[in-house]
């Protein structure tokens, strides 16, 4: 504990390195994976092909190979790219594939009744989905969306391995010092475990709030 | 209000409509009958282009419906003219469609406000004015699932009504209800109808209702109109087979 404690400005300085990757990789990713569920369903034949292919790659390709793939082979095709931005790529792309996926199949759940209804009022495609098909697939897409997020928080610490210095990065800095392996990972594994059950808590929350009478 | 030339609808080699033609004056109620599978609710969803058509062509208040005509052919609409137009029009679903994550009052102004542009507090007033009319005053801030099918219903009319339409496409609206909650969906369609100046054109399979109401009453079979005429005359003297066929089906009901 002591160690733990006697190094704490190394690990906050890490921490801080996988909070600020985990976001913005969250916010790009969902994003993107709205996008992405869109098009899957709405885009004209191209688009849902490329998004397709995009989709099954990159959800069949280990995370770690992802992030291999953009600090090494980026440079090798001439791309210069630091190691944060090649890890915030390697997991927006892989956040992006997942989120595409569960917006999909969360659009594709609603009643085509509803998508009737609103054509029959008169509103275009973009009011349509905006106002009446997507409140209505945010309580499917929520649960799977957090899963998604406490993965990629969890997949950040893949980046250790090309040299980003976050949680992990930094854990193994004190560890080379220190030679106390059980305290300082025990401590690394509590802090994941932490801002894992915060964005779970921020899911709960949003889904209440998301969520509209469906009985009695 | 409503006139439909020559139309064609096909769903790969299936001929659903071959060759429709009907003219739906201002104010008047148009039933249409027949069994199953005969094309009238295709008919009706070709009317606010929820359906699109291989030939003929509709026109709801002078409009051509989902195409445009250029040099003699017809090109698709864009989308904004097609969301117009459909505007004009409103239609009540068999299955309610009812928009679950708003309260009944919502499900009621959402379309005014959002299409027409009309004040919320304008929509609000006039919201409760159609929710009453249909004898809901009180669900106003309810929501869909907390309401009985014929509930729904009414709301969904209150819903149509509240866009002001040229015209209003009922798609057996009342085939989805319990049997104990139709009466009070066709009381309500029985109120619209005697009022001035709603043209409507209703898909049913309730002929005391097509009788008591209906300016004119469509039998179509098979993607035709067969038989066409007062209620008296199209429910009382068919001259066709198939309408007789038809109509002894549900004597006995």
């Amino acid at each position: 504990m002591a160690t733990v404690i006697d190094n704490a400005d190394l690990l906050l300085i890490g921490l801080r390195v996988t909070v600020v990757l985990a976001a913005i990789v969250i916010v790009c990713g969902s994003a993107l994976g709205l996008l992405g569920g869109i098009g899957l369903l709405y885009g004209s034949w191209p688009v849902r092909w490329l998004l397709r292919v995009y989709v099954d790659v990159i959800r069949g390709t280990p995370l770690l190979v992802l992030i291999f793939l953009a600090f090494y082979g980026l440079p090798a095709l001439g791309i210069a790219i630091d190691g944060f931005w090649a890890a915030t790529l390697a997991l927006g792309l892989f956040a992006g594939a997942h989120i595409s996926e569960i917006v999909r199949g969360a659009i594709a759940a609603v009643p085509g009744g509803q998508s009737d209804a609103g054509r029959a009022l008169g509103l275009t495609f973009w009011p349509r989905l905006r106002y009446v098909i997507l409140p209505q697939a945010g309580p499917a897409i929520l649960p799977p969306w957090v899963n998604t997020a406490t993965e990629v928080v969890k997949g950040t610490s893949l980046v250790a391995l090309v040299s980003v210095s976050d949680l992990l990065f930094s854990a193994q800095k004190v560890l080379e010092r220190t030679g106390e392996a059980m305290p300082i990972y025990l401590a690394a594994a509590a802090i994941y475990v932490v801002l894992n059950l915060t964005i779970s808590r921020l899911g709960a929350r949003l889904e209440r709030r998301a969520s509209f009478a469906t009985a009695v | 209000m409503v006139r439909i030339e020559d139309l064609h609808k096909r769903y790969g080699e299936l001929h659903v409509l071959k060759g429709i033609d009907l003219d739906v004056a201002p104010g008047e109620v148009v039933c249409i009958v027949g069994p199953s599978g005969s094309g009238k609710t295709t008919l009706l969803r070709c009317v606010n282009f929820l359906e699109t058509y291989q030939a003929g062509r509709i026109f709801v208040a002078g409009a051509l419906v989902g195409f445009q005509e250029r040099n003699g052919k017809l090109v698709p609409a864009r989308e904004r003219d097609i969301a117009r137009l459909r505007a004009e029009t409103a239609m009540v679903f068999q299955q309610f469609n009812l928009f679950p994550h708003m309260t009944a009052l919502r499900n009621v102004t959402f379309g005014p406000i959002k299409v027409r542009g009309v004040a919320p507090t304008v929509a609000d007033a006039r919201g409760r004015e159609l929710l009453a009319r249909v004898g809901l005053a009180e669900k106003a801030e309810t929501y869909p699932a907390q309401l009985s099918g014929g509930q729904q219903q009414r709301v969904a009319i209150a819903r149509a009504l509240a866009m002001e339409p040229k015209v209003m496409l009922f798609d057996e609206v009342t085939s989805a209800l319990d049997p104990e909650l139709v009466g009070e969906v066709l009381a309500v369609m029985r109120g619209l109808a005697a009022s001035a100046g709603v043209t409507m054109m209703v898909v049913t399979h309730e002929m005391r209702f097509a009788r008591d109401v209906a300016d004119r009453v469509v039998f179509m079979d098979q993607g035709v109109i067969v038989e066409q005429g007062s209620p008296a005359e199209v429910l009382d003297q068919p001259r066709s087979e198939r309408l007789r066929a038809f109509l002894s089906r549900f004597r006995e009901g």
